[in-house]
């Protein structure tokens, strides 16, 4: 098994199975910076995973396919928000209600658009497309990591980079957070709490789209029910472990990521596959006391004897 | 010869009803002119912030109109009356703790670069730039939670000048500054006047607005009392408007009669949350029966001291005996058992839960009391007749004890917190500015208290950058500076104001003396 672990084949697996976290990751840690937990992930994904079937196969391209959900994620999000900042619903069951759509919502739109039941078998459409990097792709193990990645991996690393700079280099960055962090202190100074918040929700609506379009058009190439399966939860989990920072987020997902792929390692073990089917939510629990035990530390590092 | 000035504001008839339906303005007008500084006076609850809040377009008014330069405008949201060229700085600090004093400073009209991003590098120069006109010394580039209370208050300022304010709000802004702190900035708002700048300032201390303001309007009860020249009032007067009585803020106390030592500190060296060392080891004493009175600019570890007694913080080496007991081991809730009470000076962030009523916040150091609590529910009749006996003991003035404490005013809260700390009828009381923002009636009637209890035999730590208060409440009274004591005054008739200030900023200093000769 260790042969396998230290397999390019190993790290790939890592990349794939992260990708979909990542982007949901992301898209909580915005939310979550500007003051609301986004808990609709789960559905968002759900949802964007269902129409990148449709739009890929109607527009014929992953690229028309890809932005058309993202609008749709986008809209979500705008709903999200217009259910939570205008109608006053509270923000936890605005987004159960919201994963309680998707989860029949989908199936049933699925239903009347192709006639499928429970996947997509009858609709051709359109997977993002895999990167080769020429020359790269020969190089031993870096190659084989570098090159060959779906492009929606590369897109979930690049969203890292640019969620970071959005929210710490850019003024609009600066007024999620202050909206977050008091939206009385925002509000004193001019800012619209609602509008940046607004803002916030329908970014993290369209990122998370990204996560959901790939699980349809890259890490399965067809839309299949549920198919979201608590990924939009663990990357609840994850943002909130990684402090709502990008770059944490990033960390604690590839934390995440290392574990499952380390689990469907050991499904061809003896071990019964419903205790490795636990292992990401163990990682998020340990991973969740690590944290805790740590700012717990830091905190007391000056406290004497 | 001064020209008549002209007017630049005017709040006509303004009505404004809470939707508790507290009435917190009634009919009040206000009339400011260019290049005037107009105090706005009153008690507790009277309704300034209210009326301020009218004005920055954070409440809307019930009643009534705004007249900004001649034409009546209305002003729908801070964003709006910052854009008409209103500043305002709040009572309780508007704030963001994990940015920095100059991301605070630029927040909503961050300097670009390239378009998208915010220029940091501008940032940060036009905040050091901004605090060095005005004289402050800032480090722009702290994170804001890392800065002590004075220098919050300057940031807040620096922030509505920043935008360009023709009109200034300043909501009690030296509740929280040293009488230094205090001076420098009258000494710019003087500037921000001679620029033809409006200035509101709300105070309750009169020696102020005597030394600084124009003009007066002065609130009762929701209502405008008029507006008066400030040459032309007398202090007393301007009291009697507000309160409806006389004051008298001196009185004759008795001279202490010390007892056994109630609070011992040994070699106390405290440090703050990032580590650096405030307290330097200090060591001293307090009776039962007599008031130890600390007065020091602010920063110079009264904090770290007040935290590591009341067991706040555990950063310190040495030793705080409590009725001869070490008190390192005991959790708050053990200390407070011990009959030990806090005030504490930031009354927001750790004086009281403001989205729990007033009852709540009465009994959270005491629900576990048995008088309050049975075995498995709280006592809920004696409660609430023991909340309505202190608010009517300590006048937080209120609708009822149910109402959210966060809703009250600025005093009144304090007032709450106040009537916490002493209905348990304490041994020990540390008040850390306790009067801070509190109006002239219930400051007497605080003050008061404190000498009951110290007669009754309790030791007092007062800590205040009211130097009024220092002298006429101390039995005893330290100067803390860079962390240790560099006076103690028994005789506390005798210490000149210059004295104090003197020992204050470290020029004399007993401490360093008797340090070298030892
Ligand atoms: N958000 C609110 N909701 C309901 N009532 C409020 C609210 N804010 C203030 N009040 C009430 O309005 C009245 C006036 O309060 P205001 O804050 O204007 O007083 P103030 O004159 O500024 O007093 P202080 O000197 O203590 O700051 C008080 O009775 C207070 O309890
Ligand atoms: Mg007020």
């Amino acid at each position: 098994m260790a042969g396998n672990i230290f397999s390019a084949d190993f790290v790939n697996a890592i990349l794939r199975m992260s990708t979909p976290i990542l982007f949901a990751t992301l898209a909580s840690g915005i939310a979550s910076k500007s003051g609301i937990t986004n808990m609709a992930l789960e559905g968002m994904l759900l949802f964007a995973s269902l129409f990148g079937v449709i739009f890929s196969s109607l527009t014929h391209s992953f690229l028309g396919g890809l932005l058309l959900t993202m609008l749709i994620g986008g809209l979500i999000g705008l709903a999200l928000a217009f259910f939570i900042l205008q109608l006053k619903t509270d923000e936890i069951l605005a987004a159960i209600a919201l994963n309680l759509i998707a989860t029949g919502g989908t199936v049933l739109l699925l239903l009347a658009v192709s006639g499928d039941r429970g996947a997509s078998t009858s609709i051709s459409s359109v997977s993002a497309p895999i990167v080769h990097i020429p020359f790269v792709e020969k190089i031993p193990f870096l190659g084989e990591v570098l090159s060959g990645q779906n492009l929606m991996t590369w897109l979930a690393l690049l969203a890292v980079v640019v969620v970071h700079v959005f929210l710490y280099k850019t003024p609009m960055g600066l007024k999620i957070r202050a909206v977050g962090e008091n939206k009385n202190a925002a509000e004193s100074v001019g800012i619209s709490s609602k509008k940046i918040q607004y803002i916030a929700l329908v970014l993290s609506g369209v990122l998370c789209s990204m996560g959901g379009y790939f699980l349809s058009g890259g890490y399965m190439n067809m839309f299949t029910k549920d198919m979201s399966a608590g990924k939009g939860f663990i990357a609840l989990a994850a943002s909130s472990m990684g402090a709502d920072t990008p770059i944490g987020g990033f960390l604690v997902t590839m934390l995440f990521g290392i574990a499952q792929a380390l689990g469907n390692l050991m499904q061809l073990t003896t071990i019964p596959t419903e205790l490795i089917q636990m292992i990401p939510y163990l990682t998020t629990l340990i991973g969740l006391a690590v944290y805790s035990y740590t700012v717990m530390k830091r905190k007391s590092r000056l406290g004497v004897h | 010869m001064e020209l008549a000035k002209e007017t630049v504001l005017e709040m006509q008839h303004i009505m404004k009803i809470y939707s508790n339906g507290v009435v917190a303005n009634k009919d009040v007008s206000l009339e400011l002119k260019k290049g005037e500084i107009h105090a706005l006076l009153g008690e507790n609850g009277a309704g300034k912030s209210t009326l301020m809040k009218v004005l920055f377009g954070i409440e809307p008014p019930d009643q009534g109109k705004i007249i900004l330069n001649g034409s009546e405008t209305a002003i729908r949201s801070p964003q709006d009356a910052i854009s008409k060229g209103i500043g305002m700085v709040h009572q309780h600090f508007m704030l963001l703790p994990s940015l920095t004093v100059a991301e605070n400073i630029i927040l909503g009209v961050e300097p670009r670069k390239k378009k998208f991003f915010i220029d940091m590098k501008q940032a940060v120069k036009a905040a050091s730039e901004i605090a060095e006109k005005y004289n402050f010394d800032i480090d722009v580039t702290a994170k804001v939670e890392e800065i002590p209370v004075g220098i919050k208050q300057k940031v807040e300022i620096l922030k509505a000048l920043y935008r360009g304010a023709d009109i200034l709000i300043l909501d009690e802004p030296t509740a929280v500054l040293t009488p230094q702190e205090t001076e420098e900035l009258f000494v710019q708002l003087e500037k921000l006047r001679d620029d033809g700048r409006t200035v509101i300032f709300i105070s309750h201390k009169l020696d102020e607005i005597k030394r600084i303001c124009d003009r007066a309007t002065i609130m009762r009860s929701g209502k405008s009392m008029g507006t008066y020249n400030v040459d032309e009032i007398s202090t007393n007067d301007m009291s009697k408007l507000m309160v409806g009585r006389e004051v008298v803020l001196e009185f004759d106390k008795e001279p202490a009669k010390p007892r056994e030592v109630l609070l011992e500190v040994r070699n106390l060296s405290a440090y703050n949350t990032q580590g650096v060392q405030k307290v330097n080891g200090l060591s001293f004493e307090v009776r039962g029966g007599e008031i130890l009175g600390i007065a020091g600019v602010e920063g110079n570890g009264q904090s770290e001291l007040i935290d590591a007694i009341t067991g706040l913080s555990r950063k310190y080496t040495g030793e705080i005996l409590l009725k001869g007991e070490d008190i390192r081991k005991e959790s708050i809730k053990g200390i407070r058992e011990k009959k030990l009470a806090h005030i504490p000076e930031d009354r927001m962030a750790s004086g009281c839960a403001s989205h729990l009523n007033i009852q709540e916040n009465l009994f959270s150091n005491q629900y576990t009391d048995d008088a309050y609590s049975g075995k498995l529910l709280l006592r809920t009749k004696t409660i609430q007749k023991r909340s309505d006996e202190l608010i009517k003991e300590y006048l937080v003035k209120c609708k009822s004890q149910k109402q959210e404490v966060g809703m009250l005013s600025g005093g009144n809260i304090q007032k709450v917190i106040v009537a916490r700390e002493f209905s348990t009828g304490p041994d020990v009381i540390i008040a850390n500015q306790p009067t801070r923002g509190i109006d002239v009636g219930a400051t007497e009637f605080i003050r008061r208290k404190l000498l009951e209890f110290r007669d009754a035999g309790c030791a007092v730590i007062l800590v205040s950058a009211d130097l009024n208060e220092i002298f006429s409440l101390s039995d005893r009274l330290a100067v803390m500076y860079k962390g240790n004591f560099s006076g103690v005054f028994t005789d506390v008739a005798h210490v000149t104001e210059e004295e104090l200030g003197q020992y204050m900023l470290g020029i004399k200093n007993d401490h360093r003396k008797a340090g070298a000769a030892k």
